[in-house]
């Protein structure tokens, strides 16, 4: 503000660059960036030289050259003849899979915790507080090792399903829980599943479409349709009747007992199942807290308002206090959900083929590119946290509207 | 009340109350209330306790049963069959090996413990001399030494032979105590400040004038600011602090004269030692590991991040926009990226960044990436603190025309720093916990150590107990450093109502 | 906190800047340690004893090389290196040598820019399966679950057998040979696969050693020998010469029991005389003082004597010598003559 009276203009002094304020910003910035462009200008010249001294060079013609590698869980087929870029491919979607699967599982469990933590009653408050403390004063490795000990160590091995092995196969034969994993049955897509998939998805939309009409007509006329009644036939009732008009095309293969393994079904491998498991109890922990300060930053006031009015608890909750607390958890919500993303990198400790298992773990070890595999791998982690984050921003400034 | 009194009959004095219905009162009231107010609760009540019961029938036989003296896993299982039992924990690897799960490979003081306590084998080794000198067999005391350890109690050992470690610990309570109780004096802060000197004389032992030399290089650059910047204002100051700084520890002048007097640091060190020679035996980084590790990497990086981390604060907050570009990319690509990928970055790409021929210890490189990679989440943390004070503040300290240094060092940070605490806490935890993960860079942390102990034939195939214990310490420290936080959070609220 | 360690890394750092990088010999006796990459835990190769001092095969060749460069076997800090990270860790200076069952391939000799200085043991990849699986040969091993060390060459040899085999199996990756212990006993796989020398050592501390059998077929040459840097020709010189000192030695029947005696004056055998500096000037070609194999000797042993004591038919281990005895007595162990 020191030129908002009128000052004589003076001809520039150089020592204008140091004591006026107008300038003085410009100068630090100036030489900020020269002292930053001089370090990195540092760096990358040492990095230049050690590389020359080692004969390396840097390039990313490595991704072009055949993995030689074979990676157990694929979500695209992949064989050891394979790219090292396509490895990391697959490594990308397994990262992406374990960590969708754990945001799910960990938000489950933790609103589930965060609620029951604020119950009354004594005995359940007092459990989810023991399990709230244990996970989050304990470090995840840990736990992604303990959980991967009970997998292997306390899940009967699969020779055991045979005759006298003292393992059964649950749900009527069709899912197997072993020390390799879990089988479960298969879908096959027959002629026409196409179709039935096609009403099935139709009829959800027409459940969005019926609960819309529904809330209209109630504001309007005030009258309330049966709208969970009509969601539930509406979810079921025209898929089924295509899938028996088309004379059942999905059929399920169940998991048999093959020469070394069970052959047949999905296997969803001890790694996946460990890490996801233990990633999503320990942020379930953080989110059960987050969960709750929410429902408690929602003053008392508003419930005893809505009470007042001559709500039931329930609307209560639905209707008053979680409208408010979404605003408060939502935000911290969203970076546990990056946390978890970025601590899915642990796969490494029970041999999960993550991204960072083959494309920063196996490729480099086999074609000795440090630099490069790890700038790729930083920036793969780096891109999905910025889309997170963005999406946080967007959600942030979505509520910051209604504020006043 | 007059009109009251024309009424026949009024009660003058209070009837003693009526004790409540049965099943209204006390426990069962509470109960009824509490655990079976509805269909729903009881049912959830039953549940949780059938859980409960469930879970202390599996674990705690097999705890309690637990076997705490054998020399080996085989040994215990026999041990359990002799005694019958179907499931028994086998902790006696961890009466065996917790010093290892605490220390690692620390070596141990084994003179001041043979002297002490194994005086009179000692004595017919040939004394301290034959045994610990210069031109003795290395061999021979090797054998020496793990015969003493076999003779000694593992506690014995535990309060003499790790004395180093353990009195640093013990004077990182006391550094830290005045930090974190603000009622404790204030004049313990001096030796909060002197305590990194002191724990690094004591864990990396070496010459006394190793730390010594770098408190007085450090005091000599930030004096000889001050003293410029009373003269010539805060940039010469701030010019002749680096000036300083750059002279005493490192060589500004490699293409002119690479082994003259500059760094002064090396120069006086050397004859510092060579006028009075003492130190303790320098213990090199690679033999550090446990828990030990843990604390170090923890604390260090903590308290090496918070300068750091409060600057690049105020950056994000300033008013520059390259000076802010800079701190938010700063922050976002640190915080973007898993700290394993860092510790990867540490273990394997530090070395291509620096100058040909220069070389760190593993350890110390782990403490600079953790480091960055603290002040990153610090800054967030402290950036949270700054927005949370009152603009009115702010706008009271440019009113007073103080400058933006002074604005923020007198008015401002003491007070967002002072609700950034419980963050700060919670950061240090989160950081903890997170220093596991250098088993993946090669260092032996509890987890790493936990791999080394079952790799021995004794011990091969033991889990939950080394896991259990390495929890439990984890769990320990964490969950008072939790509790403190949230403490210090109850303080705060009030102290702002 | 660690500033003083930090500064004074820097103000060395500053001091050395100018150094050639390639002076490793330099190096390591200024520091007065050798560091040498080893394996964390394989009994009989390398693993800590009880007071957490390494023993084993590879660790001898460590101490051997340290006795060379330092004239002290004990001046040898072992950094303990998984498989993936242990090049990386070598060409990042981290190590100076890197000793630790890795297997000399033409692309990590080239194309990793490492220098493999000899084979002190020559291996080949196998396979381990339970006795009552029924297994008696690895092609039968279709649909089998294979636990594997990842960043390690039979990882590859383990896709080219099947891929060429033209059966299926499923890799389930772990990071180190405990680990992979834990998940085979468990029955998390039915197979263990690798290095021969490094299954039987594995082996060897299970409980029930006799149920398990290590399958006929060898599917891969694996050559293991100790690794440099590429480049600085004078270190794996020393290294290279170290291990070939001890494989003459036992050629020569030089013993740690009577190399002093044959050191002290020249013997009838030139060779002899030669490797043990009483004849011409061979230690001071590798920049060391001339009774430099003396010292290695005397400390360590020759290769017989070491491969005896940590995985010999006598140990817990109990490999036979096979490819691994001298030249002249059927095996490949042949070194170059000392002249």
């Amino acid at each position: 503000m020191a030129d908002t009276t009128e000052m004589p203009q003076d001809k520039f002094r150089l020592s204008q660059l140091l004591y006026d304020a107008r300038y003085r910003s410009m100068t630090i910035q100036v030489v900020a960036a020269m002292l930053l462009m001089l370090s990195l200008a540092w760096l990358v010249d040492n990095t230049i030289q050690n590389l020359a001294a080692l004969g390396k060079d840097f390039s990313f013609s490595f991704l072009g050259t055949t993995a030689g590698y074979d990676i157990n869980q694929q979500l695209i087929p992949f064989t050891s003849q394979d790219t090292h870029a396509r490895a990391a491919l697959v490594g990308i979607l397994n990262t992406l899979l374990v960590a969708f699967l754990g945001c799910v599982l960990a938000t489950v469990i933790g609103v589930l915790a965060g609620v029951l933590r604020l119950s009354k009653n004594f005995v359940v408050s007092g459990i989810m507080t023991v399990y709230v403390e244990a996970m989050r004063n304990t470090p995840l490795l840990i736990w992604i090792l303990i959980v991967f000990a009970v997998m292997t160590e306390a899940t009967p091995q699969p020779r055991d399903f045979r005759e006298g092995g003292g393992a059964e196969m649950i749900l009527w034969d069709s899912v197997a829980i072993s020390n390799r994993g879990v089988f479960i049955p298969k879908p096959l897509w027959g002629e026409g599943s196409g179709l039935v998939v096609a009403v099935f998805l139709l009829s959800v939309g027409a459940i969005f479409a019926l609960r819309h009409f529904a809330r209209k007509r109630q504001e309007q006329t005030g009258a309330q349709l049966p709208v969970f009644r009509l969601s539930l036939a509406l979810f079921f009732l025209p898929a089924l009747l295509t899938y028996f008009v088309m004379g059942g095309p999905i059929t399920l293969e169940l998991p048999e007992l093959g020469g070394f393994n069970f052959d047949g079904g999905i296997q969803i491998r001890n790694s996946l199942i460990a890490l996801w498991l233990a990633l999503s109890l320990y942020t379930s922990a953080f989110i059960a807290e987050i969960v709750r300060s929410g429902i408690l930053s929602v003053s008392r006031g508003q419930t005893e308002a809505s009470f007042a009015l001559g709500m039931q608890p329930n609307r209560t909750m639905q209707l008053v206090i979680l409208p408010q607390a979404l605003r408060v958890i939502i935000p911290p919500l969203i970076s546990q959900f990056l946390n978890l993303t970025k601590n899915s990198s642990l796969a490494l400790a029970v041999g999960y083929m993550d991204v960072r298992s083959t494309l920063g773990g196996i490729t480099i070890n086999q074609t000795g590119r440090e630099i490069e595999g790890i700038l790729l791998l930083g920036s793969f982690y780096l891109i999905v946290s910025l889309i997170i984050s963005s999406f946080m921003n967007l959600y942030n400034s979505s509520v910051k509207l209604k504020e006043r | 009340m007059s009109k009251q009194s024309s009424v026949a009959f009024v009660r003058r004095e209070m009837l003693p109350p009526a004790p409540p219905p049965p099943g209204q009162a006390g426990v069962l009231r509470w109960m009824r209330e509490n655990l079976f107010s509805s269909v729903t609760n009881t049912a959830l009540t039953i549940l949780s306790l059938y859980f409960i019961w469930s879970v202390l029938a599996s674990i705690m036989p097999w705890t309690l049963n637990g076997i705490w003296v054998a020399g080996s896993l085989t040994e215990c299982r026999e041990i359990r069959d002799a005694r019958g039992l179907e499931t028994a924990a086998c902790w006696a690897v961890i009466n065996e090996r917790w010093l290892q799960l605490l220390f690692g490979f620390y070596p141990t003081d084994d003179k001041l413990l043979s002297s002490l306590f194994y005086a009179e084998p000692l004595a017919t080794a040939g004394g301290l001399e034959a045994v610990f000198g210069a031109a003795s067999n290395a061999t021979d005391r090797i054998e020496f030494v793990g015969m003493m350890k076999g003779d000694l109690s593992n506690f014995t050992i535990f309060l003499f032979g790790y004395w180093r470690p353990l009195l640093a610990v013990a004077l990182l309570v006391v550094a830290v105590a005045p930090i974190l109780y603000s009622s404790l004096p204030r004049s313990l802060l001096f030796f909060s400040m002197l305590y990194p000197f002191v724990g690094v004389f004591l864990f990396w032992g070496g010459s006394i004038w190793g730390p010594m030399t770098v408190a007085i290089g450090l005091a000599a650059a930030f004096f000889i600011g001050r003293f410029f910047a009373k003269r010539f204002g805060l940039l010469g100051g701030g010019i002749a602090a680096v000036a300083a700084f750059i002279f005493i520890f490192l060589n500004p002048l490699p293409f002119i004269d690479h082994g003259g007097l500059f760094p002064l640091f090396p120069h006086v060190k050397d004859v510092l030692h060579s006028i009075i020679p003492f130190g303790l035996s320098a213990i090199p980084s690679d033999q550090f590991g446990g828990f030990m590790l843990a604390i170090i990497i923890g604390t260090s990086g903590i308290v090496l991040s918070l300068p750091i981390g409060i600057l690049l604060a105020l950056g994000r907050q300033s008013t520059m926009p390259f000076i802010r570009w800079v701190c938010v990319t700063f922050i976002e690509v640190i915080r973007g990226v898993p700290l394993i990928v860092w510790l990867f970055v540490a273990s394997t790409l530090l070395k291509y960044f620096l100058p040909p021929g220069s070389s760190f210890d593993a350890l110390l490189r782990v403490i600079i990436l953790v480091t960055l990679f603290a002040s990153a989440y610090i800054a967030e943390v402290v950036r949270g603190g700054l927005a949370a004070l009152p603009t009115g503040q702010y706008e009271a300290a440019d009113s007073l025309g103080l400058d933006y240094w002074k604005s923020m060092q007198l008015i401002v940070l003491p007070q967002a720093l002072k609700i950034s605490i419980p963050g700060i806490v919670n950061t240090f935890i989160g950081l903890f916990k997170d220093t596991t993960l250098v088993v993946f860079v090669g260092l032996r942390d509890p987890l790493g150590l936990t791999n080394a102990i079952r790799a021995t034939g004794e011990w091969n195939g033991i889990y939950w107990e080394l896991y259990i214990f390495v929890a439990l310490l984890f769990f320990t420290f964490c969950f008072f450093m939790s509790r403190y936080s949230m403490y210090l959070e109850r303080k705060l609220q009030t102290d702002r109502r | 906190m660690k500033k003083s360690i930090f500064l004074g890394t820097l103000a060395v750092a500053g001091l050395a800047a100018g150094l050639a990088s390639a002076q490793t010999l330099a190096e390591v006796q200024a520091r007065g340690t050798l560091k040498c990459g080893s394996n964390e835990g394989l009994a009989g190769f390398a693993a800590p004893d009880a007071n957490g001092n390494m023993q084993g095969f590879d660790v001898s060749l460590c101490r051997a090389i340290a006795v060379a460069a330092l004239g002290d076997a004990q001046a040898v800090e072992f950094v303990p290196l998984t498989s993936q990270t242990r090049f990386t860790a070598l060409a990042a200076g981290e190590v100076d040598v890197l000793v630790r069952n890795s297997t000399w391939t033409f692309s990590r000799d080239t194309d990793l820019k490492l220098d493999f200085k000899g084979v002190n043991y020559y291996d080949g990849q196998g396979f381990m399966v339970r006795s009552d699986l029924g297994v008696s040969s690895a092609r039968d091993l279709d649909g089998a679950t294979v636990c594997i060390q990842t960043g390690t060459t039979t990882e590859l040899n383990l896709a080219d057998f099947f891929r060429v085999n033209n059966i299926s199996y499923e890799p389930v990756p772990v990071q180190t040979n405990a680990e992979g212990q834990q998940q085979y006993l468990a029955g998390a796989c039915d197979v263990y696969t690798t290095d021969v020398s490094g299954l039987a050592a594995t082996r060897a501390t299970f409980e029930d050693a006799a149920s398990h059998i290590i399958l006929p077929e060898i599917v891969s040459k694996e050559p293991l020998g100790p690794v440099v840097r590429h480049g600085d020709n004078d270190w794996g010189d020393i290294v290279g010469w170290t291990l070939n000192a001890l494989i003459a030695a036992e050629e020569y029947g030089v013993t740690s029991a009577n190399v002093r005696e044959l050191a002290a004056a020249p013997t009838d055998n030139p060779e002899i005389n030669r490797l043990l500096g009483t004849e011409g000037e061979l230690g001071a070609m590798l920049g060391l003082p001339n009774d430099w194999a003396v010292n290695i000797i005397a400390a360590v042993g020759n290769y017989g004597e070491i491969f005896e004591a940590h995985i010999g038919e006598n140990t817990s281990v109990g490999l036979a010598r096979g490819l691994n005895a001298q030249w002249t007595d059927g095996g490949l162990m042949y070194a170059p003559p000392f002249r």
